[in-house]
């Protein structure tokens, strides 16, 4: 597989998920398109540093280069988890006072 | 005797600090005895430096460092050689004189606001002691600027009157406007010559060209200096002004020392000024015009202290004159002799106020003669002594001036002489209306004319004696005597007497201007006293003698020129500048902040949907811009 399925895939989970960020008013369903835009961007990110990696060590068998990408995205998904458990929270929250997960319900914030 | 340096100034500061801060507790004998016992000491020890001077004993005493940054270095340090030991002797000796006098003058005041008076004095004195003692411009700056706050605090000392109030503020303000000139001149100094001591600065300005640009620059802005705090044409009119502090300031402080520091202050830098023969030529011409202008004024007025204030400009315009000849001797030597005869005038002027309660009209006096006989008999030598009739002093002084500008120039001996006729027929103008003739008083004023007591009388002697033989000091070679005070000042005016050309007058031509001011003088006395004893003009002036008697409108034309556009411009600078422009601006600022938000406020619809779409709009309108922009 080249470098250019990743990055359609990539391409289309990120616009599958703005749209579902711009159309839905589920918060959940909100949520969930975050998460998948930060999830093809992950895959983004894992794809460029696989692709790195192999042209590093066809070059030099001992060579570490494009390691880094990968563990990187380990660290994001750590931090997404908690970013989750935050927005989450804010949803019982949200749900606790509203008794709705629609986010037009939220408008009343600016008074 | 370096080590009696500096207590010459000590004392009087701790007398100001004594009668300062005890003031709520001091009796009035307390006062006096701190107040004029300082004085006197500082005179003792003056006494002993200038015996020390004149065997030659010049010193610099340096008490520690005042300034020192980088390459400038400025000591705090004294210098007491020919000239400041003559002021020395002046400032204590004329001083404890007027302090005594003060004693008994003053006694009116509650025990508080006495003690407030003589606080202040002994400040002045400080101050001017600093000033004529300094090593350094910068410690001279200190006591000029000292004199100049004690003169305000004095004009003002009766603030509760407004006018007076108003006299003092003047004083002030015009003062500053020749300080500031002073200041400006130091940092020249600073820069072109790298340091504020006499010596140094001397010695670097003497290999200069003549009329050099900074020469002439800093002589020109030192003498704007003098012409504020000697009160010279154009910053001359706080002076008649300053009449309304208590006599016996208007002794000290307006006739014998603070106004004197101009001339002392450029006999200290005469080489300066033989080096830039330019600012001579304005010294002089100022001076001269300033003596006549002053003496014009003082023929029509008809308060007693008027007519001294301005008798003592016109004085003052006789030593820049001097000075602006070359003459600096002379102008010392006027220094003086002026201050021993104009202090008399001064306190005989408050001896007959302090009689007639408060009265200084002329007008309303006469025939004091009788009732007054020390203060008349003193302030008649005092009135000769400035008249300039041999042998008085004031005569070899003012001769030694005249003399000098003739040989400068003939149209400076004409005004000058015109000038000193002037002198002498307002002088005895004033003398035959408040001494002679009838008295024309309320039956109440003269009733309760009396002597006055002897501290006020005995201060008159003593300087009515010196008035007489003040001028035997300086008897020049033409009448046989040797000039003591020429040869005594010799080494200040060492440098300057080098470069001047000689020019000796030949006896024959120095009897002629002799005679001829003497002559002229004494036919205007004769005539003042014939016309004024019997019949003082009491009227109102009309015509040229209104122009006089209204100071040729100088503090009108003041007014209109510089106060009056001054106030418009501050008032269109309120009201348009400030209200409009600068309060327009800031609530501008603060209205148009407000303007925008109530505008952006609606963006904030609170739809979390519109959120996100403007964020996504956001990111890929940056996305774009970034594809473009590298």
């Amino acid at each position: 597989m080249t470098i250019q399925h990743y990055i359609f895939l990539a391409v289309a989970l990120f616009s599958i998920g703005v749209i579902g960020v711009l159309t839905r008013r589920n918060i959940i369903i909100i949520f969930m398109c975050i998460e998948l835009m930060l999830n093809a961007v992950n895959l983004l990110l894992v794809a460029f540093s696989k692709m790195h990696s192999l042209a590093a060590t066809a070059a030099d068998a001992a060579s570490k280069a494009g390691t880094e990408g990968q563990i990187f995205v380990f660290f994001i998904m750590v931090v997404a988890a908690a970013e989750v458990s935050v927005g989450l929270a804010i949803i019982v929250m949200m749900y606790r006072n509203t008794h709705s997960v629609d986010v037009n319900f939220l408008n009343r914030l600016k008074h | 005797m370096s080590n009696l340096v500096y207590l010459v100034p000590l004392f009087p500061l701790i007398g100001f600090l004594i009668n300062g801060l005890a003031r709520n507790s001091l009796s009035k004998g307390m006062t006096s005895v701190i107040g004029s016992g300082v004085i006197l000491a500082s005179f003792v020890v003056s006494i002993l430096l200038f015996l020390q001077v004149k065997e030659g004993n010049a010193v610099t005493v340096t008490l520690f460092d005042f300034i020192n940054t980088g390459k400038l270095s400025i000591p705090f340090s004294f210098q007491v050689d020919q000239l400041s030991s003559i002021f020395l002797l002046v400032i204590t000796g004329v001083g404890f004189l007027i302090h005594l006098y003060s004693t008994a003058y003053m006694h009116e005041e509650s025990n508080a606001h006495f003690a407030r008076y003589f606080a202040y004095l002994n400040l002045f004195v400080f101050s001017m002691l600093l000033l004529v003692m300094g090593g350094n411009y910068l410690i001279m700056f200190i006591g000029w600027e000292g004199v100049g706050l004690c003169s305000y605090l004095l004009i003002g000392y009766w603030f509760k009157n407004n006018d007076y109030s108003n006299a003092a503020k003047k004083a002030f303000i015009m003062n500053r406007i020749g300080d500031f000139g002073f200041l400006l001149a130091l940092f020249w100094m600073i820069q072109h010559f790298g340091s504020l001591t006499f010596g140094e600065v001397f010695a670097r300005a003497d290999g200069m060209n003549m009329n050099d640009t900074v020469l002439v620059g800093i002589t020109l802005l030192l003498f704007l200096g003098a012409t504020g705090k000697s009160a010279q044409i154009p910053l001359y009119t706080w002076l008649p002004d300053a009449m309304a502090g208590p006599t016996p300031v208007s002794a000290l402080i307006h006739a014998a020392t603070m106004v004197t520091a101009g001339i002392y202050m450029i006999a200290r830098s005469n080489i300066l000024y033989t080096l830039a023969p330019v600012t001579q030529g304005v010294v002089a011409v100022i001076g001269l015009a300033t003596a006549i202008l002053a003496a014009t004024i003082a023929l029509k007025q008809n308060d007693i202290k008027k007519v001294l204030a301005y008798s003592t400009v016109s004085q003052l315009g006789y030593m820049f004159l001097g000075l602006g000849v070359g003459a600096y001797t002379g102008a010392v030597f006027h220094v003086m002799t002026h201050a021993f005869f104009k202090a008399l005038l001064f306190l005989g002027a408050g001896s007959v106020i302090h009689a007639m309660h408060h009265e200084q009209d002329i007008r309303n006096m006469g025939g004091l003669k009788k009732h007054l006989p020390v203060t008349h008999w003193t302030f008649l030598i005092g009135c000769i002594a400035i008249a300039g009739i041999p042998p008085l002093s004031g005569f070899f002084s003012k001769d030694e001036i005249l003399a000098a500008a003739f040989s400068a120039n003939v149209v400076y001996w004409v005004i000058g002489v015109l000038g000193a006729v002037m002198t002498a027929f307002y002088m005895f103008r004033l003398y035959a209306t408040t001494f002679l003739g009838k008295f024309r008083g309320t039956h109440e004023q003269e009733h309760h004319l009396h002597e006055s007591p002897a501290a006020m009388t005995w201060p008159l002697i003593i300087l009515a004696v010196l008035s007489v033989v003040a001028g035997f000091v300086g008897i020049p070679a033409v009448l046989g005597g040797s000039h003591e005070l020429q040869q005594f000042l010799a080494p200040v005016f060492a440098g300057s007497v080098k470069l001047q050309e000689a020019h000796h007058l030949d006896h024959a031509t120095e009897y002629i201007l002799m005679g001829a001011s003497v002559g002229a003088a004494a036919l205007a006395i004769l005539y003042a006293v014939s016309r004024f004893s019997k019949k003082p003009d009491l009227e109102e002036a009309s015509g040229f003698g209104k122009l006089l008697q209204n100071k040729w409108y100088v503090d009108e034309l003041y007014d209109a020129v510089i106060v009056k556009p001054l106030r418009g411009m501050s008032a269109f600078l309120n009201n348009v500048v400030e209200k409009l422009g600068i309060d327009g601006a800031v609530n501008g600022v603060g209205k148009l902040v407000h303007y925008g938000a109530r505008q952006l406020r609606l963006l904030q619809s609170g739809q979390v949907g519109i959120y996100l779409l403007m964020m996504v709009i956001a990111a890929f309108v940056l996305f774009i811009i970034q594809l473009f922009v590298k």
